[in-house]
Order: structure tokens, then sequence, then C-alpha cells
């Protein structure tokens, strides 16, 4: 792993496989009280690593007084092109399980949880846990290997031993969660810079990044770069640059897909490059930073195709429990293989354009509406291919099947 | 003050018992579950169908309808 940010810095300078290692490197624990907790992570405008990039210190708040919380790590990462916190968990578990017992400690919680793949636990987390003496106890809890296991509703439902699979909201986790109690669901990602500000402070963690997207996150970028990996950078970092510390593009670009596969298309052109990774800066591509997850699209690939692709796979993705999802996804995604190959071109077209109208917002969780977002934005940056396809042509030479792994 | 209908689409299966009551608000999709009948998307129930919608709550055998008032 290659460190954009100077060692000292951010979370991956944090890095440390044992207890000993880890404290040498960062100190020991603060015990800020829960009032400094929050104001500490309000005054860094710490906000969610897990997607939706909600502010740390509100969720904190709501859960904080509430009777018996509980808090849970979320390392699910369901996203097939994200590693990041496969990478934060297995580099520096202790700065997760140090940012969960601050969390726990802050809200007054008597519970916590620790949700991520078994690989992931079996080697890093239990090692970890058994070098340390929190008195807060930490169950460990496996995510299965699906897209919406990470979703929040999905968490608390697998930590209380049932499907993970999203529940209806209002309300939200943090007013009624695991059994009917305040829960408290952070990335762990957000709960490794959370040990960081409270060992450090808020202006440590502003020193980085922009006003509005104040310290580092990571972010995995995949396709058609030099070197794909997991990367740390400062916020507001732009598209461009988000790139070239991947070692740049291996050949030329037409698009870069933000946020995963429920972001936004964004295209590879001189306005696109310079976008930061913030919600502000994507919010022209109707694209958002998500969990960090970049995949870069060569020209020489048929955007269609691609969206095509990735449309088929969340289809399949799809939690079987709402109507419009479970109907409306699959038939999505058998139009836009339509389009993609040129099989009633105009038909299929008209009808995608119909049927992400019909989704949007209609679920119990962001998998509709997520879905809906990617395709409308591929329909944008790709609009001359969709001009070519309804002419019955393809510019795109096929590549790989496999090009976003 | 603003009602709004809430569903739960984790219970919903598209009976169509709501579209029937609610016209003016929910229109079925392809597959027959409740859509929004405005171009806006929005499940607010105007004044004059309040009682329809609370009939709608009421009588739904899904158990997936809410009212929420703003």
């Amino acid at each position: 792993m290659t460190d954009v940010i100077s060692p000292a810095h951010g979370l991956m300078a944090a890095r440390a496989s044992s207890l000993a290692e880890h404290l040498a490197a960062v100190g020991p624990l603060p015990r800020p009280t829960a009032d400094e907790l929050v104001q500490l992570v309000a005054d860094a405008g710490l906000t969610g690593r897990g997607g939706a990039g909600f502010p740390s210190s509100r969720k904190l708040t709501a859960v904080g007084g509430q009777r018996s919380p509980v808090v849970i790590a979320n390392g699910a990462e369901g996203e097939p092109a994200s590693s990041k916190d496969r990478a934060l968990l297995t580099l520096a578990p202790h700065l997760v399980l140090d940012g969960l017992v601050l969390a726990g400690r802050g809200v007054g919680s008597r519970a916590a949880y620790l949700y991520a793949p078994e690989a992931l636990l079996s080697k890093a987390i239990r090692p970890a846990l058994a070098q340390r003496r929190d008195k807060l106890p930490i169950t460990l809890v496996a995510s299965p290997d699906t897209f919406v296991a990470g979703q929040e509703t999905a968490v608390v439902a697998a930590v209380q031993g049932l499907r993970a699979v999203p529940t209806n909201t209002p309300p939200p986790t943090y007013v009624r969660g695991v059994k009917g109690r305040a829960t408290l669901v952070h990335n762990v990602e957000t709960l490794a810079q959370l040990a960081l500000i409270a060992r450090y402070g808020a202006a440590w963690f502003r020193a980085r990044g922009t006003e509005d997207d104040p310290g580092t996150r990571l972010l995995t970028i995949s396709g058609s770069v030099r070197r794909p990996n997991v990367y740390e950078v400062a916020g507001g970092t732009t598209l461009g640059e988000a790139i070239s510390s991947a070692g740049g593009a291996s050949e030329p670009l037409q698009a870069v897909l933000v946020g995963g596969y429920h972001g936004g298309w964004v295209p590879w052109t001189s306005d696109g490059v310079r976008s930061p990774l913030t919600r502000a800066g994507l919010s022209e591509y109707e694209a958002h930073p998500g969990a960090g997850v970049l995949i870069a699209l060569p020209t020489r690939r048929c955007g269609l195709e691609a969206t095509a692709e990735i449309a088929a796979y969340l289809a399949g993705q799809n939690a079987g429990q709402c109507g419009p999802c479970r109907n409306g996804l699959p038939t999505l995604a058998s139009h836009l293989r339509d389009l993609a190959r040129g099989k009633d071109a105009a038909y299929a077209h008209d009808e995608i354009l119909r049927l992400v109208g019909v989704v949007d917002g209609r679920g119990a969780c962001h998998h509709p509406t997520g879905t809906a977002r990617m395709v409308r934005t591929a329909l944008r940056t790709f609009r001359s291919e969709v001009d070519h396809h309804l002419h019955r042509q393809c510019t795109g030479l096929r590549g790989a099947r496999e090009w976003h792994r | 003050m603003t009602t709004k209908l809430l569903i739960d689409w984790t219970r919903c299966e598209g009976r169509g018992l709501c579209i029937e009551l609610l016209p003016e608000v929910l229109v079925p999709d392809d597959w027959g579950y409740p859509m929004a009948a405005h171009h806006d998307r929005s499940l607010d129930v105007p004044a004059g169908a309040r009682r329809y919608a609370e009939e709608a709550v009421k009588e739904c055998p899904r158990l997936a309808l809410r009212l929420a008032d703003s």
C-alpha cells in the first residue's frame, strides 16, 4: 500500500498489527467525557465514511443519553470494488477498536459489536481483541458477502441474529435499532478517524483537507490505472489527483465511476477531472464520494455494456423484499443489456428512462434509488454512445469483461 | 400541516386497496404496487382525501401503510 499522506498524518500512518506497536505509534487512548467527545467530533467536522456522509457528531448526540444504547462498527463493505475497510481492519485493527470503545463510552453503551466478514474477524480482529483489556464487551458478528449487508438497518438485523437485509425506516437506527434500543452504526474508517481525533484534536484533523471536506479519506481505486490499490488522500482531492495517486491512467480513459455501484459516472473531461471528490464537487454529475470507490473506464470499453453489467449485478443483489426493487431492477437491467447489445435499442432506451423513475425512492433501503442514479448518470455520460447504439453501432472495442476488478 | 403516506415496502404486496381508495395520490406501477400519481413523486395526502387515507391505513391487508403529519 502506498501512502499519499506523509507518515505521522492520517490513518495509514497509524497502522500497527500488535497492541504494543499501536500504542508506541499513537499513544494511549484518552478518556474524553461524553460532551467533550461530541464537541471534538463536531469541531473536527468528521462525516461518515461508509457512504452516506452523515455528520458523525449528530449520530453521537442522538444516541448519547438514550437508555442502554448499542454501538456497532460496520466493516461489511458489500461493494465488490471497495477494499478500504478490509485494508484498514487488516492494517490498523486497534485503531478501529479504539474508535469503537470511544464511541461506546461516549454514548454510555454496554454493548458493542464489530460486524465484518468472517475472514477478517479471524485474521485480524480476534488476535487484536485477545491483546486488549477493554471494559466494554465487544461481540464479533460475521457479515455475509452481499451488497446490501452493510446498509445500517441490515447491520442491525444481523447483530440480532436475523438475516442481514434492510428493514423499513423511519425511524432511523440511531433512534430505534438493536432490540429497539438507540443504535450507533459507524463505518470502521469513521471510528478509526475518531480514535485519532480523540488523541490529536480537531485542529490536527482539519490541518488536512478543506473547509467542507476536512481530514483524510480512504479511496479504493481500480480499473484502468497503473497501480490499483487503497489510497489515503486529503479531503477535497480532485478526481484527477486521485487517479494520479494511483499512478495515473494506464490507457486513455473516458469516465470514472465515482462512489461505487450506487455512485455516478463522471466523464473524464477537463471539467470532470477538476471536480473535488466531495458531495458539492460531484453534484453536477449527480455523483457523490460514497465509500470512496473509483473505477476508471477506458475509452476502448463500451460504457453502456459496463453499466449493463453493473446493473445486472445490482439486480441480482436485491434482497427480494420490496416489490418495486424485486421487479424493477431485473427489468431495468434487462433493458440495459438490450441497449448495450443494440437489440431493439430505441424501445430499451425509452423503458430505461421510464423505469429509473419507477424504482427511484421505492424501497426500504437505498438499493433501488442508488441503482437508478447510477443508470441515469450513465445515460448522460455515455450520451453519444447511446446515440451510436440507437443507430446500431458501438464505438467500444469489447474489452475484458472483468474490467472493474 | 401536510399529511404524508408512508409505505413499508418490506410488507407491501401490491394488493391495491390503497390505490382504489386514493386515486389522486396513488397509481399502480407495472406490477401493481402503489406509486405516486403526481409528477413530483410526492405521497402527500390532500386534506379532502384524509379520511380515505385513514381507511387505507386501517384496511391494508398487509398493514404496510402509515400516515405522518409534518
